[in-house]
C-alpha cells in the first residue's frame, strides 16, 4: 500500500510543476522603454513620400511653460502619477516601448484577423466584402497578401511623413518635456532631450488611427480604444502634456487625410474586378495557346485580386511595374514545364520534418498577418537591438513596406498577365502541403516579398544582410517544398523583388536620414 | 481464476482528424484488470472518418476536403504488476488523408501513452460487485510530428498527463462503468514565431486548454463474452472556436459527445487468446469532425508466473470469477 501512495505522490509531483508555467509570454511583452541613440533631430528635414512640405500643416504655437494652461497640464499629470494603478502602470510600460513598434503589432494583429476567405453562397458563387457596408459577411476587408502589403504601406508612410512633419515643429518650437519644467513630474519612461511638443506618441495615435479606421472600418471602436490608451499612457509617464499631445493628434489626423485621398484614387477599388474581366483573362490566354490558370477551389472561386497589379505603387510609376516583369514562363505545353512539374511533384511526395518546418514556417497563410507580416515582425525584433529614434523606425519600416507593396503590385501584374496554372493543376497527384493560394502561380509572391524585403532591410542593418538573404531564400523555396510552386516562381519572384528593394535603397541613400 | 483478456479496444475517436486517437485505449477506461505477471498484447487496427464538422457551433462540410479519413495501427500491452495494479502502454502509428482538394495527407508515429492501473476496492454488496479504480496516465509525442497541421495531422503534439476515477458495478452477468478523467496538456510549440486565436502572439508556444472527460459503458459481461454500448463526453476546458472559414488550430475548444458499441470475445480452446471490435460515432461535438469509426484487435495474454498455474494468462477479477 505504502507503494502505491508514493507512486501516486510521484506522479502528481510533475503535475504540480507543469500546471504552473503554462502561461505563454510574447516575444515583446515586456520591453525596455525605447532610449533611442541619437535623437535624429534634423529629421524635419528629411524626405516625406507625400507630402510636398513637412509644413504643409500649421501646428499652432505652444503654450508658455509658464502659463497657467501649461501648469494646468503639469497638474493633470501629477495628478494621475500620485496614484497609478498596475494596470495602468503595463499599459504605460507597453507604450514606452515605442508607438511605432506597437502600432505595427496591432497592424498586424488585424490583418491576421481579417484574412479570412469567404464562404461561398449557396448557389456556389462567392460574396464579396463590401467597404460600403464593411459589417455585412463577408465583413470588409478580406487582409489577404496584397491587401495587407498595401495596407502595412499606407500606415508605415504616413507614420513617416507625420512623423518627419512632428520632428519639424519640436525642432521649430524646443518646447522641453514636462518633467525637465517640473521636478515633481516623474519621468517613467526615462529622460530625453527630444522637444515635447507636439507629442511624437499624438502624432502616431492620430495618424495611425485615421489610416486604420479606412483599412479596418469594423474596428473603428477597438482602435479609439488604443489611440486613448496610447494617449493616456504617454501624459501619466511624464513624457507630454494634453496639450503635447492633442497637437501631436491633429497634426497625424490631417496628414492622414494626404494618404487616404491616394488611398482612393490608387485603384485598389478596381482590383477585384467583375466576371466579365475574370473571363477575359481566361479567353486571353487561351488566345495565346496556353493552358490559362483556374481554381482549384471547389466550388470555384475568383481569382484574387486580379488587377491588384495596376494599383499606383510608391516607389516608382505604373510603366516601371510592366518593366519590372520578368521573362515570361516556358509554355504550358513545353517539356521545360513538364521538367518543373515533376520537381514539384518529387518534392511533395517524401516530405521531409525539415522541409514541413521551412513550409510551415513561411506558410503565412488564412488567417496570419501574411507575408508583409511576417516580415515586419522579422524587421521589428532587430529594429528593437538598435534603439533607433520613433522617427526613425517609421523611416524604416515606411521604406520596408513600401517595398513589399510594391512587390504586390509587380507580382500580381506578372500572375495576371502570365495566368500560369499551379502545379496541382497540371498533375493532379500533386497533394500540397501548405494550403493551395487562390491565384496563379507565375511568380511566386512570397519570393518577390521576401527579397524586397531582404534587400531593403540588409541595407538598413549591414551587419543582418546575410540573414536576410539567407530567411528570404528559404522562404521562397517554402513554397517549392509546399508543393504550391515550380522552383522558376521563386527564382524569378527572388530576382525581381530584389530588384524592387533596390528602389527603396536608392530612396534611402537619398532620403536624408543617412 | 479464469483466462480472459484485457486488451480491448482504441477508441479512434478521429476528431477534427483531430486524431484523438491518441490510444484511447478502453483498457485504460475499463474495470478490468491483468493478473499479476501476466501480460497481455495485441495489435490494433482503427479507421475514422468524417465528412462534416463543426466550425465553433456551426456543423458544414467542406468540398476541398471531402472525407478525412485516417488508419490507426497500434500495438498496445497490460501487464500485471499486482493483481491490483496494472501497467499499461500503446503505440499508434497514424495515416491521414482527404478525398477531395489538393491537401496532403500526414502520417507517423504518434504518441506513446502509459498509464499506471490501481484498482483499491473491490467488494461484494448484495448480489453485486462494486470496485473502484484509479488511472494515472501519461503520453507523449514519439516523433517531430506537427501538431500545426490540421485537419489532416496526426496529433496535436502536447505531452499530457491524466488522473482517472473509475467506478464499476457488476450484477450477474450485466455491469455498469462511470469514469471522469482529467487530462493536464502541456503547451506546444508550433512552426510559426506569431499566431493568432482571439488576439494575436507573439510566440511560437501555443497554451493548450486542459480537458474534461466522462465516459458510461454498460452491458453484458462473462468470461467469454463482453457486449457493451458506450457514451463518450469530451470537454476542453478553455481554448476557442474556429472562425468561419477558418482553419483548425490546436487550441481550439474541442468537445464532442460519441455513442458507440464495443465486443470482445475470448476463445475457450486456445486459452489467452481474445479478439475485439466496436465502432462508434460522434452525435455532437465543436470544433470536431463528426467521425465515425471502427476498430478491432487481437490480444493475447501471456502468463510469466511462477510457477505457472494456468497455460495461458488470466485476467484477474474476482466479480467474474464468481461466475462458473
Amino acid at each position: 500500500m505504502k507503494k502505491l501512495i508514493s507512486f501516486i505522490i510521484l506522479l502528481s509531483v510533475p503535475i504540480i510543476y507543469y500546471s504552473c508555467s503554462k502561461e505563454i509570454h510574447g516575444t515583446t511583452d515586456n520591453l525596455r522603454p525605447l532610449q533611442p541613440g541619437s535623437l535624429d533631430i534634423d529629421a524635419g528635414s528629411w524626405k516625406p513620400v507625400l507630402l510636398s512640405r513637412v509644413d504643409t500643416f500649421s501646428v499652432a504655437v505652444p503654450p508658455l511653460t509658464n502659463s497657467p494652461a501649461y501648469i494646468a497640464d503639469l497638474n493633470e499629470i501629477k495628478a494621475y502619477q500620485q496614484n497609478l494603478s498596475s494596470e495602468q502602470r503595463s499599459k504605460v510600460s507597453y507604450w514606452a516601448a515605442g508607438g511605432v513598434l506597437r502600432w505595427n503589432e496591432l497592424m498586424r494583429e488585424l490583418v491576421a484577423k481579417h484574412n479570412l476567405p469567404a464562404y461561398q453562397n449557396e448557389d456556389g458563387t462567392y460574396p464579396i466584402p463590401n467597404s460600403l457596408n464593411p459589417f455585412n459577411y463577408p465583413q470588409f476587408p478580406f487582409s489577404n497578401p496584397p491587401y495587407a502589403a498595401r495596407a502595412y504601406a499606407y500606415v508605415s508612410g504616413a507614420q513617416y511623413d507625420a512623423l518627419i512633419a512632428c520632428w519639424h515643429y519640436k525642432a521649430l518650437y524646443k518646447q522641453p518635456a514636462p518633467y525637465k519644467v517640473d521636478s515633481m513630474v516623474v519621468a517613467l519612461n526615462g529622460k530625453s532631450d527630444l522637444p515635447s511638443y507636439p507629442s511624437e506618441a499624438g502624432v502616431l495615435a492620430g495618424v495611425t488611427a485615421e489610416m486604420m479606421k479606412l483599412l479596418f472600418p469594423t474596428e473603428i471602436a477597438a482602435i479609439q480604444q488604443k489611440l486613448e490608451e496610447q494617449e493616456l499612457a504617454t501624459i501619466e509617464s511624464g513624457t507630454a502634456t494634453r496639450t503635447d499631445i492633442k497637437a501631436g493628434e491633429a497634426l497625424g489626423r490631417s496628414i492622414a487625410q494626404v494618404f487616404i485621398a491616394r488611398a482612393k484614387t490608387d485603384n485598389a477599388s478596381k482590383a477585384v474586378g467583375t466576371p466579365e474581366q475574370w473571363a477575359q483573362l481566361d479567353s486571353t490566354c487561351r488566345a495565346k495557346g496556353e493552358i490559362p490558370w483556374h481554381s482549384l477551389e471547389d466550388p470555384t472561386r475568383p481569382p484574387m485580386l486580379p488587377f491588384f497589379g495596376n494599383v499606383k505603387p510608391f516607389l516608382f510609376d505604373s510603366l516601371t511595374v510592366i518593366s519590372l516583369r520578368p521573362q515570361a514562363p516556358p509554355s504550358t505545353h513545353s517539356a521545360e514545364m513538364q521538367n518543373q512539374v515533376d520537381e514539384v511533384y518529387n518534392y511533395t511526395k517524401n516530405p521531409t520534418q525539415e522541409r514541413t518546418r521551412i513550409i510551415q514556417f513561411w506558410a503565412d497563410g488564412a488567417g496570419t498577418y501574411t507575408p508583409p507580416g511576417h516580415w515586419n515582425y522579422i524587421a521589428c525584433q532587430d529594429f528593437l537591438d538598435e534603439n533607433y529614434s520613433e522617427v526613425r523606425w517609421a523611416r524604416n519600416l515606411a521604406l520596408l513596406n513600401m517595398s513589399m507593396m510594391d512587390a504586390a503590385i509587380v507580382c500580381w501584374n506578372t500572375k495576371y498577365y502570365c495566368y500560369y496554372p499551379r502545379p496541382s493543376q497540371m498533375n493532379p497527384q500533386i497533394k500540397t502541403l501548405t494550403g493551395m493560394p487562390n491565384f496563379p502561380s507565375y511568380m511566386s509572391g512570397h519570393s518577390t516579398f521576401s527579397a524586397a524585403a531582404a534587400s531593403i532591410l540588409g541595407h538598413i542593418i549591414p551587419s543582418r544582410a546575410g540573414a536576410y538573404d539567407a530567411m528570404a531564400q528559404e522562404a521562397s523555396m517554402s513554397r517549392l517544398y509546399g508543393g504550391i510552386h515550380y522552383h522558376m516562381d521563386c527564382d524569378a519572384g527572388l530576382e525581381t523583388g530584389e530588384k524592387i528593394g533596390g528602389y527603396a535603397i536608392s530612396r534611402a541613400k537619398t532620403d536624408g536620414a543617412e | 481464476m479464469q483466462p480472459l483478456i484485457t486488451g480491448k479496444l482504441i477508441t479512434c475517436t478521429l476528431l477534427f482528424a483531430l486524431i484523438q486517437f491518441y490510444a484511447e485505449a478502453q483498457t485504460d477506461a475499463d474495470a478490468i484488470m491483468m493478473g499479476k505477471q501476466n501480460f497481455c498484447l495485441g495489435p490494433m487496427y482503427g479507421h475514422s472518418s468524417w465528412k462534416n464538422y463543426w466550425e465553433g457551433t456551426l456543423k458544414r462540410d467542406n468540398l476541398n476536403l471531402g472525407t478525412v479519413s485516417a488508419n490507426m495501427y497500434s500495438i498496445m500491452g497490460n501487464y500485471g504488476i499486482t493483481n491490483k495494479l496494472n501497467f499499461l502502454f500503446g503505440v499508434p502509428y497514424i495515416s491521414t488523408k482527404a478525398s477531395a482538394g489538393t491537401m496532403h495527407g500526414d502520417n507517423g508515429i504518434q504518441d506513446l501513452s502509459l498509464w499506471l492501473k490501481w484498482m483499491p476496492l473491490e467488494k461484494n454488496i448484495g448480489k453485486s460487485v462494486v470496485a473502484v479504480y484509479g488511472v494515472g496516465g501519461f503520453s507523449t509525442p514519439l516523433t517531430g510530428y506537427s501538431g500545426d497541421y490540421l485537419p489532416l495531422g496526426i496529433g496535436l503534439h502536447s505531452t499530457n498527463l491524466s488522473a482517472r476515477l473509475i467506478a464499476d458495478i457488476q450484477h450477474g452477468d450485466f455491469f455498469a462503468t462511470a469514469s471522469g478523467t482529467y487530462t493536464y496538456r502541456n503547451n506546444v510549440t508550433i512552426n510559426r514565431n506569431a499566431y493568432y486565436t482571439t488576439e494575436m502572439h507573439y510566440t511560437d508556444e501555443v497554451e493548450m486548454p486542459d480537458v474534461a472527460s466522462f465516459q458510461f459503458r454498460t452491458g453484458y459481461r462473462t468470461m467469454r463474452w463482453i457486449a457493451e454500448a458506450i457514451i463518450d463526453n469530451n470537454n476542453t476546458l478553455g481554448g476557442f472556436d474556429i472562425r468561419r472559414n477558418d482553419m483548425p488550430f490546436p487550441s481550439n475548444k474541442m468537445n464532442w459527445t460519441s455513442a458507440g458499441v464495443n465486443f470482445k470475445y475470448t476463445f475457450k480452446k486456445v486459452p489467452g487468446l481474445s479478439l475485439t471490435g466496436g465502432g462508434s460515432y460522434v452525435l455532437t461535438g465543436r470544433n470536431v469532425g463528426q467521425a465515425t469509426q471502427f476498430n478491432g484487435g487481437v490480444f493475447y495474454i501471456f502468463n510469466f508466473a511462477k510457477p505457472a498455474k494456468d497455460k495461458a494468462g488470466v485476467e484477474h477479477s474476482c466479480k467474474l470469477c464468481v461466475k462458473p
